[in-house]
């Protein structure tokens, strides 16, 4: 326990940058996966070609990308760009699905009322489907960054400083702490990260907590998401 | 005024849900389309406001082909309500009623007033403008999607299956409420329905259709009711199992006869006749002398 007092500057500053580097890819991935995933939903089928083709990117192994998109983006080698990208690639691989999955889950109903009383396609998507949508998205944005989270520790590897260096190091030098409170301190991130996203959808989705004491049996209170 | 003119519609799998339907709904009036299920009433209803497009004939609003119209800007002119109110989860009740509004420019703060008053209207608190569509009984959800359709104070009221979802005391009343309404509004209504019983309850016009949106009978209820034009419409209306005829009982002692149906069970108490008002179907219909 020793380390971790003496060295709580450097697992504060790591900590901070392992934030840093797991917002950007998670934020991204969720900009990509709308329309990749709007598509899936608009195209019945092309669907299974796109979710495939995007669900297999999350197959390709993290360093082997580290490998190749220096070359692909002709960036330098210890770039943290390539993590950037990297890390992005695998939350959309997560989000299209799921992005996918929370169009189609919107009530047929509900989509073809507001049709009805004269919404265009354009405002009808931003307005109702993407807003209804969004306790699934939620779902699977949840995953994404805990998924995220965990990964920015790899880019250490091609010299992307994280709180992946105390397992490195830690494993060098033996010193068993230093590996714990890596670990720790990832968990930590990540259900900080999951809990400001509950939040978040909270306070953008209030609809969704209102207790619908005469929830109708004909369809299941839209909105409500159980998971 | 709603003309179609010869309409016909046929999916793309060759069902034909409507062929060559010409009819005219009168302005201000309560037009009712009734049949059972795939005879193309719902169909008809959604060509009005382009939801389907005919693949033959023309619909026209005050003579205007809806064809040539912009399919968004109809919609906004036109009130629809539809089965299980349709209302959108995720905004509050009285965003809903001002949603068309909105959509169409008006400040949010001065569509809310109007919303209040519509919700007036329709007879719900105006507490229940702050919840959400999930938090109020069908009937109340019912009574929102009635004042939706009405917040841009459309000429035309689409209603399509609006009380289905409701049980029938509930059904009963938003009918009369809708009456109420309609006597004060007079909007051109097209309501859809599969029930004969509410068809002439709501309706100034009636239009029966057989499978296929091949028409049966139009008339007003009473004439419906007084010259069923074949077997399948007596049937349909129900005069051939006798549920239409009603007899009068005289008692001793009362001069008021009393109205029973044709198994001797009472229905109501005669109280007066009326004069046949044209065009006026109450006082012909079963089950209605009280």
């Amino acid at each position: 326990m020793t380390w971790v007092w003496d060295n709580l500057d450097l697992i504060g500053r790591l900590s901070l940058e392992h934030v840093r580097l797991s917002v950007p890819p998670i934020v991204l991935g969720l900009l990509i996966a709308v329309p990749i995933g709007w598509l899936a939903h608009r195209y019945r089928r092309a669907r299974p070609a796109i979710l495939t083709v995007i669900g297999l990117l999350y197959t390709i192994p993290s360093l082997a990308l580290f490998v190749i998109l220096p070359a692909v983006l002709g960036v330098g080698f210890l770039s943290e760009v390539n993590v950037t990208v990297a890390l992005t690639i695998y939350a959309v691989a997560i989000l299209v699905r799921s992005v996918a999955d929370a169009l189609g889950s919107v009530d047929a109903e509900v989509r073809q009322a507001a049709t009805a009383i004269g919404y265009s396609g354009w405002s009808r998507f931003w307005v109702v489907e993407l807003p209804l949508a969004g306790p699934v998205v939620l779902a699977g944005l949840r995953v994404a960054a805990v998924s995220t989270v965990s990964l920015v520790t790899v880019g250490i590897f091609v010299g992307v400083e994280s709180l992946g260096y105390l397992f490195i190091n830690g494993l060098q030098r033996r010193i068993l702490a230093e590996v714990a409170s890596g670990l720790v301190m990832t968990v930590v991130i990540a259900l900080v990260i999951d809990l400001l996203l509950v939040l978040l959808g909270r306070a953008l989705m209030p609809w969704t907590r209102v207790d619908s004491r005469r929830s109708r049996r004909r369809r299941p209170a839209a909105g409500v998401v159980s998971r | 005024m709603i003309e179609f003119r010869s309409v016909s519609k046929q999916f793309p799998d060759g069902t034909v849900a409507v062929d060559d339907f010409s009819h005219v709904l009168p302005t201000g009036k309560a037009t009712v389309l009734v049949g059972s299920s795939g005879s193309g009433k719902t169909t008809l209803l959604r060509m009005i406001n382009r939801m389907v497009e005919p693949t033959g004939g023309q619909v026209l609003i005050d003579g205007t082909d809806v064809a040539k119209l912009d399919r968004v800007r109809l919609r906004r002119s036109i009130g629809y309500v539809l089965q299980a109110a349709g209302l959108l989860p995720h905004r509050r009740v009285i965003d809903n009623v001002a949603t068309v509004p909105v959509l169409n420019g008006v400040r949010k703060a001065e569509a809310r007033e109007r919303a209040y008053e519509l919700l007036d209207k329709v007879g719900l608190d105006r507490a229940l403008g702050e919840r959400y569509p999930s938090q109020l009984s069908g009937g109340q959800q019912q009574r929102v999607g009635v004042a939706r359709a009405l917040a841009a104070d459309p000429e035309i009221l689409l209603m399509d299956e609006p009380f289905g979802a409701v049980d029938p005391i509930v059904r009963a009343d938003l009918q009369l409420e809708l009456n109420r309404l309609q006597r004060e509004l007079g909007k051109t209504i097209v309501f859809v329905t599969h029930d004969i019983d509410e068809a002439f309850t709501v309706a100034d016009q009636v239009v029966i259709f057989r499978k296929g949106g091949v028409v049966a009978q139009a008339g007003t209820p009473a004439e419906i009711l007084a010259h069923p034009a074949d077997d399948f419409v007596a049937s349909f209306v129900g005069a051939d199992a006798g549920r239409r005829s009603l007899q009068l009982q005289h008692r001793p002692g009362d001069d008021r006869p009393l109205v029973v149906d044709r198994d001797g069970r009472p229905i109501g108490v005669l109280e007066s006749t009326v004069e046949a008002a044209p065009g006026a179907g109450a006082s012909a219909q079963g089950g209605t002398a009280t």
